[in-house]
């Protein structure tokens, strides 16, 4: 027992959890059919299952998984897994009939009506009901959690914001506060609301459907999946005391230490590749970064436009094409960012202390 | 001869739904023609929220999972159980953390604040679990581009309600969750104290941007989490933000049957 558990936790870390949660998503992207039958979603199932339990006789693991706060975590994690599966098998499943030439299931129906009385509101009505019972129960057996008063001159270690909002508290370590906790929720915000402005095609609209819309539904299920949800566990279950990263069944100790020896691209270019020391003027010192970063925001639109996306960009014109390009390069910036601090411990690519404007 | 009477008896049912009361309250019977069925949709204020009929799809729970109707009527629960607390609840800050602790010492039945934090929870995830659905049905799509902009901001203020709420208790965790969720606020671009660019906003040698002018001041009513900030989420959490979702929700309810009804394939 405790074997594997060391090995789990000797297993564990930011990039592997990361690079394995991606493996997954995308060999459940690209093999919707496959990852959606039952012979391969049961015994995952029973091994997500079968995990969680043995998880469960640890009294670490246990302890943070029944923090009164974070049960609603584990339940949405079931909660949404299933919701994915149903969804993406529905969608397969509409596939094969439009395949095969038959209209979807949602087509057949689309004509038929029902009375909304009783058919719609006994369904509400049930739900209504069987949600009042699960929150009584939940209410009765979890008590709402009551610290010490508030001091302002005792903070905790870890100190964590509400649990929906820690994997934008998770990017900080990536990231300096502006942009995980401005310029990201105010991209995200954007973003979700230029979907309906961008993936204008109605066909596809109004029925679970995968194939003809895989690019979209990839793309969304990425930022959910793997850029919330993932970075929400991470944030929860597995950062402890200074924010230091914890295996699922590794004590918080507070006297953990991490050696620190993240350095920006400036430092990398002119002290270690050139061997000259950094630039006094912040403008020189930083010129390389901003350039990178520039061009990462002008090339690949460029290119793709001519090449890979042609289509696309026809089109959808230059405009949405500008928008969409610009919102898809921020979001993958995110991972991008986490990779070169994994590999290169590399913390800031633009640092201008100077302005407070660090990228 | 004529048949035996039957004992007349006394039909309580029927005393009841034939009282000038009763009939006065619901104006008709629970028959099954399809005429009272359409018209006990629309003489109830509640039930005309729906339209009379629906297509097939959208009176099925696979197709909507009932994630936006459960939100409703979640936000209604959190409404009910949040207006009891107000009863008990003074957001100052000698009162509000013993106002907590008498609600669960000293209330009979003391799971109130149990049904509204969890409510809340509760409410995050059927507002993503809804905005899932209607993405992977590809609803979104035109013509309810704008309600699903209405959905978005309604998803944010669903968190932002979470998140005021959440100082509420005025104790250890609640504080120092609110702490780490605004500092945020002070690296705002231009508005934040050390947030780039605010620097540059001065006159001569006065700052405009300082930590006692910034948007973290505005959003906290200090520098720091204090009585200030406890009324000020308080208002927000109870009567600023409640009310734009109320109206949100109202041009979003409204928008779906102007927009075509639940979804379907066109």
């Amino acid at each position: 027992m405790t074997m594997i558990k060391d090995a789990v936790n000797a297993f564990c870390s930011p990039v592997i959890i990361f690079t394995a949660s991606m493996v997954c998503f995308y060999l459940f992207v690209r093999f919707p059919r496959q990852a959606t039958s039952m012979a391969v979603s049961l015994p995952l199932l029973g091994l997500a299952l079968a995990g969680f339990a043995f998880g469960l006789t640890d009294d670490h693991f246990r302890k943070i998984i029944t923090t009164p706060d974070n049960v609603p975590i584990v339940g949405m994690l079931f909660i949404f897994l299933y919701f994915t599966w149903y969804a993406v098998r529905k969608g397969v499943i509409n596939d094969q009939r439009m395949e095969r030439g038959e209209s979807t299931i949602e087509q057949t129906e689309t004509n038929e009506k029902v009375l909304v009385f009783p058919y719609l509101i006994f369904i509400e009505f049930v739900m209504a009901l069987a949600y009042a019972i699960v929150l009584v129960v939940w209410s009765i057996f979890l008590k709402a959690p009551l610290e010490e008063p508030a001091n302002p001159t005792i903070s905790p270690n870890p100190s964590k914001a509400p649990w929906y909002f820690l994997g934008l508290q998770e990017l900080l370590v990536y990231f300096d506060p502006w942009i995980a906790g401005v310029l990201l929720p105010t991209f995200i915000i954007i973003g979700l609301c230029a979907i309906p402005y961008i993936d204008r095609d109605t066909d596809g609209s109004g029925y679970f459907s995968f194939k003809k819309r895989r690019a979209v539904i990839s793309t969304y299920l990425f930022g959910f999946w793997i850029l919330w949800v993932l970075l929400i566990v991470i944030g929860t279950f597995m950062r402890g005391p200074n924010w230091n990263f914890f295996g699922p069944f590794e004590k918080w100790d507070i006297h953990k230490t991490v050696p620190l020896l993240n350095i920006n691209l400036s430092e990398i270019i002119f002290i270690k590749w050139l061997g000259i020391g950094l630039p006094k003027l912040w403008i020189v010192r930083e010129l390389p970064g901003i350039l990178l970063t520039l061009g990462y925001f002008m090339v690949p639109p460029a290119i793709l436009a001519k090449t890979k996306l042609k289509s696309a960009y026809q089109k959808l014109g230059p405009v949405r094409y500008a928008v969409l390009m610009m919102l898809l390069l921020v979001m993958v910036s995110v991972p991008i960012k986490m990779y070169l601090r994994w590999a290169f411990n590399l913390k800031y690519i633009v640092a201008i202390p100077e302005f407070f404007f660090n990228i | 001869m004529s048949a035996p009477e039957t004992p007349k008896k006394f039909d309580l049912g029927k005393f009841i739904t034939e009282s000038q009361i009763y009939k006065s309250i619901f104006r008709h019977g629970y028959t099954t023609s399809d005429r009272d069925r359409a018209l006990s949709v629309m003489t109830n204020v509640f039930f005309h929220l729906h339209p009379v009929k629906v297509r097939k799809s959208g009176a099925r729970f696979g197709f909507t999972w009932c994630a936006g109707g459960l939100s409703f009527f979640v936000f209604l629960t959190l409404v009910v159980s949040g207006i009891l607390l107000m009863f008990y609840y003074r957001p100052t800050v000698e009162h509000a953390y013993n106002d907590i602790m008498a609600l669960r010492e000293h209330v009979p039945f003391g799971i109130m604040r149990e049904l509204h934090r969890w409510g809340a929870h509760a409410m995050i995830i059927t507002v993503w679990l809804h905005m899932f659905r209607v993405f992977m049905t590809g609803s979104y799509k035109p013509p309810r581009e704008f309600n699903w902009v209405i959905g978005v901001i309604l998803l944010v203020l669903t968190m932002l309600l979470s998140f005021t709420g959440y100082l509420l208790p005025w104790d250890q965790l609640a504080m120092w969750a609110v702490t780490v969720g605004s500092n945020m606020a002070r690296a705002t671009p231009f508005l934040g104290h050390e947030g780039p660019g605010a620097a540059l906003l001065a006159i001569g040698d006065i700052q405009l941007v300082h930590s006692g002018s910034d948007v973290r001041f505005a959003l906290l009513g200090g520098r720091f989490v204090g009585a200030g900030t406890l009324l000020r989420f308080y208002i927000l959490h109870c009567v600023a933000i409640p009310t734009a979702v109320v109206v949100l929700m109202s041009v979003h309810f409204w928008r779906i049957r102007k927009d075509g009804g639940i979804s379907g394939p066109l």
